[in-house]
């Protein structure tokens, strides 16, 4: 039998955290009680490799525990039960029942029932129709949007501007999954408070609840990751708040993002600085000229793409997203808004591709000459030649394995790792 | 609550669950890894899998493991049968050398939509006439069922034996994720009795594994994973022999003479055992001088059991971590509540669990000793016994080793954190 050009399957390769497990990382530390409908012992997967706050910061963060008899019975009662009576005792500040295969199958109406709930429990409650089969991308994005959308305060219950020289700003799509806990959230608010910005909230981590709902009172928003990106786009529509898409690596992107944000909030459009030229680079060498590849999420493999052309010089750098961005873009984000983010897909096609199967994968990187990605990536490389690779672990495809080795990017501390790596 | 206020083996209300970050347990990848030169393939949602490829590439087993990723496309198109034959000989066609045994999990998907396995398996036996498949499940939907996932994996985990002519004298331990300890009586008694051992933990490669086909006896040691017992009697006509993890004498004497009777083995001195068990107690005992135990579900298929005996030898057992009880503790419960009612008892997944405080060893003074790694969790001690389903202690002497063990922690201090988030202890840690 000859080999198949197999889609979905992975021999080598892992997968990224999916969808149901972004909502729960994304809500983490809003104060809220969020379920995982399916069957018990299947929040162990989130616990385990996808929430690297479980250990030390409590949240209530739950699993249904959905039987057969249930599911074949398409019985929700003993969800809303449950849920009813736990809330009444812990008193969250919000519900959020969060989707998984077997609910898809079942047809479960998670609307229906958050409805339900909310109007049981007089507390905000969320459904979010997750069902596994998707990346955490779609899942953080979602939830932050959803809570934005929910809990952000009206137009009229916020302070003016605080009258600062500069633009006060809200970082979106913020979790572990995409900046791990090893100061990278921390890195993220210095670059732009040490700039005279003010951060009003972050989201959603390391920021208490009365800042988030705060969050109109920015100037500008910062999506630093795709996931941010539906929120942003919520906040816009709250209050007319222009946002950027981008992540400060390396001085001189970050500082074409702060430029941005200036921008932004002077014209009050849409700005996305992830594209800067190769020109006043000196030195280069052959290592320069090497095919080298970025895979990981869209923004931060786009950074680090900028910081290589623009910093050292690399002539030859394209990214590959194996998240399901480009679906996320077209299907969720572009539809009616083209003339905002087309900029965005364009440069995405010109710079790599949405490559989400191994088979895939591993075509595309024959060329490669230099690969920065997750080290499980290590697997798919071309077994004829060598590569230079450089490990650069990312929480939402390998969890907790290589946490400890997870540098602090945002920055120039991304040109100190980069080069004691390179 | 208190034992004395629960009502039945099962004395809490379900409802939403908490999982607690100790990780010991073994899980299904880690029990499929037993069966040498095998290679795994799990059928599944991007969420179902996440789990289990970050368990294989913990236990740097990626090379024996494989994934098919079910999207929303397959369930409405109905191409279940053909994504999987087609996903499984992809990957077989493209490993560096062909695995003897192929276990190909399917999940709560393929139950619901009534994918046809069996179709899926003839096919691929035909395609690979030299690779062994079997069928394995990632159902945890079943998971509150009598017949649980885990049970059904320890049962899968011995279905490629293939039937030969049975052979005298010798005999396998079947469904333990651990070796015997060595000092076990069972032990001893076999090797009088001329009896070989045989056990899954020890086979390394296939065709040892295979041997144990050849066996007449199976010895069962957990409840659990009698099913496995069971299923190999039916098919491979192999005796099976339930020799429950007991802390009871009389229960422990009972399954020695029972082993005795059945396989023609010498008894030991049943008194001699019972009276070093009593003295390792009470050394035991000396040495806690008054310190607090924990016990939990994980450490030990019998944790009521096992708080009955030591209670009964004065250590100070406070509290049994556990959301239910079997059948089989039912003794145990109603003499606790006799003999020790203030004794506590808590869950571990009540969504209560989350805001509890987790510090109960500080009120004495940091001196608690938890069995397990539950225990240790939820009580914030840092004298722990890192035990795991028996760890692989048997009878009397299992209780002396536990004696020992005891002493040896409740002086010690550990690195409680780091020890029990190690996902699948003793495979992987």
């Amino acid at each position: 039998m000859g080999v198949l050009r197999m889609r979905q399957v992975s021999r080598v390769l892992s997968t990224y955290t999916a969808d149901v497990s972004g909502v729960c990382s994304a809500l983490y530390e809003m104060g809220g009680m969020v379920i995982m409908h399916d069957a018990s012992g299947c929040n162990s997967t989130y616990n385990t490799h996808d929430e690297p706050r479980w250990y030390d910061m409590p949240s209530m963060v739950y699993v249904s525990g959905l039987s057969e008899l249930e599911a074949v019975m398409g019985d929700d009662d003993k969800l809303l039960r449950d849920v009813e009576r736990a809330a009444k005792e812990l008193h969250p500040r919000f519900v959020a029942i969060a989707g998984t295969p077997i609910p898809m199958m079942m047809g479960t109406d998670f609307k229906g029932i958050a409805r339900l709930l909310e109007r049981r429990l007089g507390i905000p409650v969320f459904g979010f129709a997750t069902n596994g089969t998707h990346s955490y991308v779609s899942g953080v994005g979602m939830a932050l949007a959803q809570a934005a959308k929910k809990f952000c305060l009206p137009k009229e219950q916020l302070s003016g501007a605080d009258g600062g020289q500069k633009p006060c700003v809200n970082l979106l799509g913020v979790t572990p999954l995409d900046f791990s806990v090893t100061g990278n959230v921390e890195a993220l608010k210095e670059v732009f408070q040490s700039e005279g910005y003010q951060v009003k909230s972050c989201w959603a981590m390391g920021s208490d609840f009365e800042a988030l709902i705060r969050a109109g009172e920015a100037d500008v928003n910062v999506a630093v990751s795709v996931a941010g990106i539906e929120t942003a786009i919520v906040l816009e529509e709250m209050y007319g708040t222009p946002w950027v898409l981008g992540l400060p690596v390396g001085p001189k992107l970050t500082r074409r993002v702060l430029e941005a944000v200036d921008l932004a909030s002077a014209t009050g459009k849409n700005q996305l600085p992830l594209a800067l030229a190769t020109d006043g680079v000196d030195g280069k060498t052959e290592r320069n000229h090497r095919q080298t590849y970025i895979i990981g999420e869209w923004v931060w493999a786009m950074a680090l793409r900028c910081s290589l052309i623009a910093e050292y010089g690399y002539d030859r750098v394209s990214v590959i997203c194996p998240l399901e961005s480009e679906e996320l873009f077209a299907d969720r984000l572009l539809t009616g808004r083209e003339e905002r983010i087309s900029g965005v897909l364009d440069a995405a096609v010109r710079a790599g591709a949405f490559l989400e199967d191994e088979d895939q994968i591993e075509e595309r990187l024959k060329d490669a000459e230099l690969v920065i990605a997750d080290p499980i990536y290590r697997r798919a490389l071309p077994k004829d030649r060598a590569v230079d690779f450089i490990e650069f672990p990312h929480e939402g495809y390998s969890g907790r394995i290589y946490r400890k080795d997870i540098p602090v990017f945002i920055g120039e501390q991304w040109n100190q790792w980069f080069e004691s790596r390179e | 609550m208190t034992i004395k206020d629960a009502g039945s083996l099962t004395p809490f209300d379900s409802g939403v669950e908490y999982s607690a970050p100790a990780r010991g347990p073994w899980n299904i990848v880690h029990v499929g890894t037993l069966v040498p030169e095998s290679h795994q393939v799990f059928v599944c949602a991007q969420s179902c899998l996440r789990g289990v490829v970050l368990t294989a590439a913990e236990m740097n087993a990626m090379d024996r493991f494989s994934t098919i990723a079910i999207q929303e496309r397959n369930i409405l198109k109905g191409d279940m049968e053909k994504l999987i034959i087609n996903g499984v000989t992809d990957i077989l066609n493209k490993l560096p050398k062909l695995p003897r045994a192929v276990e190909v999990f399917s999940s709560c998907i393929h139950d619901f939509i009534g994918c046809d396995m069996e179709f899926v398996f003839g096919k691929l036996r035909r395609e690979f006439p030299n690779v062994d498949f079997t069928d394995c499940y990632m159902t945890p939907i079943l998971r509150k069922t009598k017949f649980t996932p885990d049970a059904k994996m320890r049962q899968q985990l011995y279905s490629l034996l293939k039937p030969v002519p049975l052979e005298e004298k010798m005999v396998n331990v079947v469904g333990n994720l651990e070796p015997f300890y060595e000092k076990c009586e069972i032990l001893s008694m076999l090797e009088q009795g001329g009896w070989q051992l045989r056990d899954i933990n020890y086979c390394g490669d296939y065709d040892e594994y295979q041997k144990m086909a050849a066996s007449s006896v199976n010895i069962v040691t957990q409840s659990d994973t009698l099913s496995a017992g069971e299923a190999l009697e039916q098919r491979l006509k192999q005796k099976l022999l339930y020799l429950p993890v007991s802390y009871r004498y009389e229960e422990i004497d009972g399954e020695l003479k029972l082993a005795a009777e059945t396989m023609g083995l010498p008894l030991p001195d049943l008194q001699e055992l019972k009276n070093r068990t009593d003295q390792a107690l009470a050394h035991a005992a000396e040495v806690l001088a008054g310190m607090p135990v924990a016990i939990d579900f994980n450490a030990t298929t019998r944790p009521l059991g096992l708080a009955r005996l030591l209670i009964s030898h004065g250590i100070r057992v406070i509290t049994v971590y556990a959301d239910s009880f079997g059948k089989e503790e039912e003794p145990n419960f109603y003499w606790l509540k006799e003999h020790a009612p203030e004794l506590k008892i808590s869950a571990t997944v009540h969504g209560k669990m989350v805001v509890l405080p987790r510090n109960e060893a500080e009120q004495y003074g940091g001196r608690l000793l938890a069995i397990g790694q539950k225990a240790a969790y939820f009580t914030g001690t840092r004298h722990f016994l890192n035990m795991l389903e028996n760890s692989g202690l048997h009878g009397y002497e299992g209780i002396i080793r536990l004696a020992r063990w005891m002493e040896e922690e409740a002086v010690r201090e550990q690195d409680v954190p780091s020890i029990i988030q190690v996902k699948g202890w003793g495979c992987c840690g």
